[in-house]
């Protein structure tokens, strides 16, 4: 299963619940698994890239100006990014609502 | 121009599986299963079937083996038995969620412990929901004409679901019995080439297994149990043309000289070939009783059950396996959820036996079909009463 947008019947799947888009599972989202959420200091960052090698997701990435950015589409709020980070970059808060 | 032998009938299955023209055949040996793939192996070493043959270290592997050679969209056919069909138990799931058409041969026998490798029915009854087309057998030619039917049934496109064959072990896996085989021609006409719709094709890739949420897992399960009940017409179908084909008709329950009885004895299996010869010797006597056996396990065939029993007021139900703790045997209580809702019902009687190879005899069956008669008249305070045990 990977599209979470569409929400098909029973007779809208294919036999045996095969998935016939290969890739496709890049359209779930994994974001809305997230209880926290990463927040950056962007002043305090040295942009070594330690958040991006030590992410489980795969799913930061560098912007603009080259700070390292997680993508809240896949991100699951793990943390591990906010512990990993030398600088203290980022700080893990709770969603709102 | 068919050919009549006098055959062991675990070969003869084996010889069914050559004639389908099986492309992998995944199994492990256990006993009293372990000639069907004996054989099997010796077809594919002497190159009289051309198959692939894989020795696996497991029954587990056995059925995972399968999975994939169903999925390529190959032939697939195992067989086991009795704890070997326990330790596949978790694959068995998968085979028919994924709607993989893998033909099975269980040769029934006992579970431990104690240690028995003798027949009855607690192996199917453990693997009751997984969701595969379930199909009893009585003698050998049944076998053979159902191994060849399950393959055209799995195969369907409408069907697309494992196919287990039930036959009782050594009471059928060990008999040497005349059996018809019809002609190649004949059976690759009867069962056309396999045309899995999605198989694993690297130049159009699809995913098979993938994991479902919340969000969707319910219409997964309710899909395949549509399916499932669906298959039954398909079935009937493929049955009805064998018995045009081969000449050899088989239907979810049927009816030895049922006309007019009061009383109905139940059976599954090769015990209902002993209870037709109770039946012939009780009604020699002017007794009022008939049998009804049931081929058709999964789906199970709600409708003609009702009507085989609808003149009858009672119904006298032998299970082959114990469920423990429970309502009485498994077919018993599954007779009785069938008939709850009808006004018009008989009294359903359950009995257990023939457990671990234990025979039932002629006159056991008399003695059952009597006692059963005696429960529906004074009632009883029991589920069930165990047949033939020493008190």
């Amino acid at each position: 299963m990977a599209k979470q947008e569409a929400a098909p019947t029973w007779k809208d799947l294919e036999i045996g619940f095969i998935v016939t888009e290969p890739g496709n599972a890049s359209q779930y989202r994994t974001g809305d698994w997230r209880s926290q959420k990463p927040t950056y200091e962007f002043k305090k960052c040295i942009k070594c890239g330690a958040c991006y090698i030590c992410c489980p997701e795969g799913c930061i990435k560098q912007n603009a100006e080259g700070y390292f950015e997680a993508d809240m589409y896949y991100c699951k709020g793990c943390g591990i990014c906010a512990k990993e980070c030398p600088a203290g970059v980022i700080t893990m808060v709770e969603e709102a609502g | 121009m068919a050919t009549r032998v006098g055959i062991e009938v675990s070969i003869a299955i084996s010889e069914a599986v050559k004639l389908a023209n099986a492309d992998v055949v995944a199994a492990y040996p256990i006993t009293p299963q372990t000639h069907i793939v004996e054989h099997l192996a010796e077809l594919v070493a002497n190159g009289e079937l051309n198959a692939e043959f894989v020795p696996v270290e497991s029954e587990h592997s056995a059925m995972s083996a399968c999975l994939g050679s169903a999925a390529a969209g190959a032939r697939t056919f195992t067989a086991t038995a009795g704890q070997g069909l326990e330790l596949m138990h978790e694959v068995l799931y998968v085979a028919s969620s994924m709607r993989l058409p893998i033909v099975m041969a269980v040769a029934n026998r006992a579970l431990s412990a104690p240690i028995s490798i003798w027949g009855d029915h607690s192996d199917v009854m453990a693997v009751r929901d997984t969701g595969w087309i379930q199909i009893f057998t009585e003698n050998g030619q049944e076998v053979v004409d159902n191994v060849l039917c399950a393959f055209r049934i799995a195969e369907d496109r409408r069907v697309l679901l494992p196919v287990m064959i039930h036959l009782d072990g050594f009471h059928l896996t060990h008999m040497i019995e005349p059996i018809t085989f019809p002609e190649q021609e004949e059976v690759d006409r009867f069962i056309p080439p396999n045309d899995y719709p999605l198989p694993l094709d690297p130049s159009k890739p699809v995913a098979m297994g993938g994991f479902g949420p919340p969000s969707i897992y319910t219409e997964t399960k309710w899909a395949q149990e549509i399916n499932l009940r669906a298959a039954k017409d398909v079935v009937l179908e493929v049955w009805n043309e064998f018995g045009n084909t081969f000449g050899r008709n088989y239907s979810p329950v049927e009816n030895y000289r049922c006309d007019g009885c009061r009383v109905l004895l139940l059976t599954m299996g090769s015990f209902s070939e002993t209870a037709m010869v109770a039946v012939d010797k009780m009604k020699n006597e002017g007794k009022d009783v008939g049998l009804l056996k049931l081929r058709l396990w999964r789906p199970f065939p709600f409708n003609e059950i009702r009507q085989a029993v609808r003149n009858a007021e009672v119904v006298i139900v032998l299970d082959r396996a114990l469920s423990f703790g429970g309502p009485g045997g498994p077919v018993c209580s599954e007779i009785r959820a069938a008939l709850y809702q009808q006004e018009k019902k008989p009294k359903v009687i359950g009995f257990v036996g023939g457990l671990g190879g234990r025979d039932i005899s002629v006159a056991g069956f008399e003695e059952i079909v009597k006692r059963g008669i005696e429960i529906s008249e004074t009632g009883s305070s029991q589920e069930f009463e165990i047949f033939g045990v020493r008190e």
